[in-house]
């Protein structure tokens, strides 16, 4: 009923290629950035904010990374928890080495960092396809975790073989450290999600994202029509370590707080961060958020209802994850490989439709 | 011969070994893979199962105890019985051809001519259910598995090199054991796929579905049966592992390790299974008796993928792998 | 026929310019196979030149040398006065050579305007910075961009289903995606691998149809390989006939139709 295109007419290309060309879809996303930004902030608590808020968040960006990769360029990789580990340690090196500089620049230094180390290691991508790649990339995972553990140079020769984000501060608020406020924590991500979803939404609007697109659905063709394959794979590989780097700053700095490397950023945290992406829908910006967000909330359902509700032990409700998320994976992959954006497109075109059938 | 060059030998013995368990778990990846196109991600996760299956049949501990006991507030965990390994085995295995037909009517009819890397995703979603599925089944504290193979040190080799070399090399049995049975399934495997009606029907749907169907091949039999002796692989290795380092979560890992052999070898080549079996488990024993102490150690970790990844740079296709030709 | 200046006009009257590109004693080989054994040839400015032969005659080899994706181990291509240096495929295409596949090469998992719109990547320079916050050139380059994209789909009436997924679309029309997406990129040649292979007579038509306007209307150059002699006769004005890898007749429709070699290779053997 609400939900048309018909009479909202478009008289410009530029118009006609914005990121939400419904009107009502429009209004709808500065509804979520309003709620976002000016009401969440006043309500969240503690609980809230790190059992479901920041990890949300953070691994939105995460997410919206890989799916750069994996979505949109087609290139899977399974070393997105290699390259959150540089970001975290760029991070951390950075915010120990100059500590008067803004923790927003370490992060997004961290993030360069991290597209460097992508690119890297995203070089075999121009000789290796397909899976091959994939387990090519499992090299970066392990390597990365091992170099950061067992070099005492990445964890300032600190004698627990962690590293704990000292604190810093944002226009005078601290966002990193113990005093932390959760309101504060959750707005530093949540400004940093907001723009590396309009970055990414743009560029896969624009040329570069064509250029993935065009080599992830036949790369030879892609060539022969003009893709430069070396500089469109190197490129999203960048772009997309560039996000990855950017929230495991932030999963370090803001939400851990202190971080073992082995333990927070080994390959299941790789496979998380893809299951999201799958989930939620390759190749979708949404999809990155509808993805973290479902497998951020599904663990903490699982724990309300099954331990805390129902009594049972931890660790058959973490088994009883692990089938779900499974069986989800696999159940995604067969009925809809777009995933949850795909579901939720079906659904609006339903709506336009609503109340009529066809 | 001085004392270094005889550690280094004993490294070598031992990676010779390790190498050749490595090369049995990337054995049940080629063979899905050169019959499906499927890489199967949950081949390790499948000999964890398998493991835990047989201890719990050995044992008699009644599935899914936890979450019978969670639910209806019951304390039941074992029958109080007793299986012989070698029932045990043949149960397992029983239940290990069932699993073969539940996922490949499940989960791969319905994922057939979908790209390898869509089917390789799925693997791993079925590596998380299997895995959380064998912990619900039997639990997941740590489990001894003893089916009766001899284990420690051999001393008849200790006390040879001892007299050559004055310094006793430490080969355990088991590691006798393993290379022994894994040079048999080796060999079994091969002539199964080269000699037998199934084994031909199989490479046919390899190489090419239809035509297959078309000549009155049964896709799904050959799948299961595939699968099937993927599971069979699994439980072989499931009980080398097991018995050497106890049954547990970390077993499901080997296939982290197989990965980096199949790299090596090519994904469609049994040789190149083996011999890139034997060189990563040989290769980072060296490296770490070499150059790990010079980095801090543990270098296994991840020698083999960097090699492999440095390999196939220049040699995509792997060492036995055929040779990829791109056509518009 | 060297003389790059000189030219002819066509029987229906349209002036055919100079040389454009010169392909010298071509040999490709691959492994003990000969696919083009010692050709020449030339394509000038403006006309539709066909090349056509029997199965396995080494047309598409011909197609693939010239867009860069084979590299004959001996002769040289010349483009434009220059003698072209071994390239790559992308390079090739950025210096203005367009072209499409005989088994449909589009993007099957982006829409009609987008596949389009790759077409343009020569023309799109804007930096990954400036598309990352889509203000300045590389708004206003999409903008430019997408306006002359939308004269090609208006041209090749496709404007009913520019935002369709490709994947979703019916043989002919992905067909004429695809035509799209080359002439998108403004290219001087348009290399065709068999645009009416697989069409139905009326398809056939609708495609011969957009040939000659594309040439008409933007005076494109067009190299074409196809299969259908009776569709090859009417569109191109000159033709160049291989068999086995090796050149047997070049010229005019009419030239070609009475040359004994072709038609003792080629259509001789039906008449026989």
């Amino acid at each position: 009923m609400f939900y048309r295109e018909a009479g909202d007419f478009k008289t410009s290309y530029s118009d006609d290629s914005q990121t939400f060309p419904i009107k009502f879809d429009r209004y709808r996303y500065y509804v979520v950035l309003l709620v976002a930004f000016a009401v969440v902030p006043f309500i969240i608590n503690d609980y809230w904010v790190n059992a479901v808020f920041l990890p949300f968040l953070i691994y939105a960006i995460a997410a919206i990374g890989l799916n750069i990769l994996v979505g949109y360029c087609g290139q899977v990789s399974l070393g997105t928890g290699g390259f959150m580990a540089v970001g975290a340690y760029a991070c951390y090196k950075l915010m120990t080495s100059f500590p008067e500089i803004s923790i927003i620049i370490h992060v997004i230094l961290a993030g360069g960092i991290t597209a460097g180390v992508g690119v890297l290691f995203g070089l075999p991508s121009l000789r290796i396809k397909g899976f091959y790649l994939a387990v090519a990339t499992l090299a970066a995972q392990f390597f990365l975790v091992w170099l950061f553990n067992r070099v005492p140079w990445f964890y300032n020769y600190s004698a627990s073989g962690q590293i704990s984000a000292p604190e810093r501060t944002v226009l005078g608020v601290p966002v990193t450290g113990a005093e932390t406020q959760p309101w504060a924590g959750y707005l530093i991500c949540l400004v940093f999600v907001f723009a590396c979803a309009i970055i990414a939404r743009n560029l896969t609007r624009g040329m570069a994202g064509r250029k993935w697109m065009a080599i992830r659905d036949m790369d030879i063709a892609a060539e022969i029509i003009g893709v430069n394959p070396l500089k469109a794979k190197l490129s999203a590989f960048a772009v997309s370590s560039f996000f990855i780097g950017i929230s495991g700053a932030l999963f370090f700095a803001v939400y851990l707080g202190a971080v073992e490397v082995g333990e927070v950023f080994g390959i299941t945290k790789s496979f998380l961060v893809l299951f999201m992406v799958i989930i939620g829908g390759l190749g979708s910006i949404f999809g990155s958020f509808a993805g973290a967000a479902f497998l951020v909330l599904l663990p903490v359902l699982l724990k309300n209802v099954l331990v805390g509700a129902m009594g049972w032990p931890t660790d058959l409700a973490a088994h009883l994850e692990f089938m779900i998320v499974g069986a989800l994976i696999i159940l995604f992959l067969i009925a809809e490989p777009h995933g949850l954006a795909q579901l939720w497109r079906v659904a609006k075109e339903k709506l336009r439709l609503w109340p009529f059938p066809h | 011969m001085p004392e270094q060059l005889v550690f280094a030998t004993e490294v070598f013995l031992n990676g010779l070994m390790a190498g050749v368990l490595y090369a049995l778990v990337a054995l049940g990846f080629v063979l899905i893979f050169k019959a499906s196109g499927i890489f199967n991600y949950a081949q390790g996760v499948m000999a964890l199962f398998a493991a835990l299956t047989l201890v719990g049949i050995m044992e008699g501990q009644v599935p899914f105890a936890h979450l019978i006991n969670a639910i209806f507030g019951t304390e039941i965990h074992h029958f109080g019985w007793h299986v012989p390994g070698l029932v045990a085995i043949i149960l397992t295995m029983v239940i290990m051809v069932a699993l073969a037909w539940i996922v490949n009517t499940l989960i791969f009819r319905h994922l057939v001519n979908q790209e390898p890397i869509i089917l390789f995703m799925a693997t791993i979603g079925l590596a998380y259910f299997l895995e959380g599925f064998g912990d619900i089944m039997w639990g997941s504290d740590i489990k001894k598995l003893d089916v009766g193979l001899p284990q420690g040190i051999n001393l008849w080799i200790d006390e040879t090199t001892f007299n050559i070399f004055d310094y006793g090399f430490f080969i355990d049995n088991l590691d006798i054991v393993a290379t022994v049975v894994a040079a048999l399934l080796v060999v079994a495997l091969v002539i199964f796929a080269q000699y037998t009606k199934q084994g031909r029907a199989m490479r046919a749907v390899a190489d090419d579905h239809q035509a297959a169907l078309s000549v009155g091949i049964s896709l799904n039999f050959i799948w299961v049966m595939v699968w099937s002796v993927a599971g069979f692989v699994a439980l072989v290795a499931g009980i080398m592992w097991g018995t050497k380092s106890g049954v547990q979560f970390s077993l499901s890992l080997i296939a982290l390790k197989a990965l980096p052999v199949l790299m090596l070898g090519g994904f469609t080549s049994i040789p190149g299974a083996i011999v890139g079996g034997l060189v990563i488990g040989v290769g980072e024993k060296l490296f770490e008796f070499a150059i790990g102490p010079l980095v801090g150690g543990a270098t296994e970790n991840w020698f083999a993928y960097v090699l492999a990844l440095i390999f196939l740079v220049f040699r995509p296709q792997g060492l036995f792998g055929e040779k990829i030709i791109e056509r518009v | 026929m060297l003389d790059a200046s000189e030219g002819y006009t066509t029987e229906d009257g349209r002036k055919i310019g100079g040389v454009v590109m010169e392909m010298k004693n071509i040999t490709l080989r691959f492994g003990g196979v000969i696919a083009i054994q010692d050709i020449s040839f030339d394509i000038r400015e403006g006309e539709i030149r066909a090349i056509i032969g029997p199965n396995g005659a080494g047309k598409s080899s011909m197609l693939n040398v010239i867009s860069g994706f084979y590299h004959p181990q001996e002769g040289e291509v010349w483009y434009q006065g220059a003698k072209r240096p071994p390239m790559k495929p992308y390079e090739v295409a950025r210096q203005g050579i367009a072209r499409t596949f005989q088994n449909i090469a589009l993007f099957e998992g982006m829409s009609v305007l987008d596949n389009v719109m790759t077409g343009r990547i020569r023309q799109m320079k804007a930096g990954m910075l400036a598309q990352a916050i889509w203000r300045g050139k590389a708004e206003r380059e999409e903008v430019e961009n997408r306006e002359f994209v939308e004269k090609i789909i208006d041209f090749l009436e496709i404007q009913h289903i520019r935002k369709t997924p490709v994947g979703r679309l019916p043989y002919g029309l992905k067909k004429r995606v695809e035509l799209a997406r080359a002439l998108a990129a403004e290219p001087s040649i348009l290399l065709l691998d068999e645009p009416m292979a697989g069409m139905n007579v009326e398809e056939k038509e609708d495609m011969s149809r957009f040939v000659l306007d594309v040439n008409d209307e933007f005076g494109t150059t067009i190299a074409l390989i196809e299969h259908d002699m009776g569709v090859v006769m009417d569109l191109s004005d000159r033709v160049v006939v291989m068999d086995y890898g090796k050149k047997i007749g070049d010229g005019t429709p009419d030239e070609v139709r009475n040359n004994q070699a072709v038609i003792d290779a080629y259509l001789g053997v039906a008449h026989d």
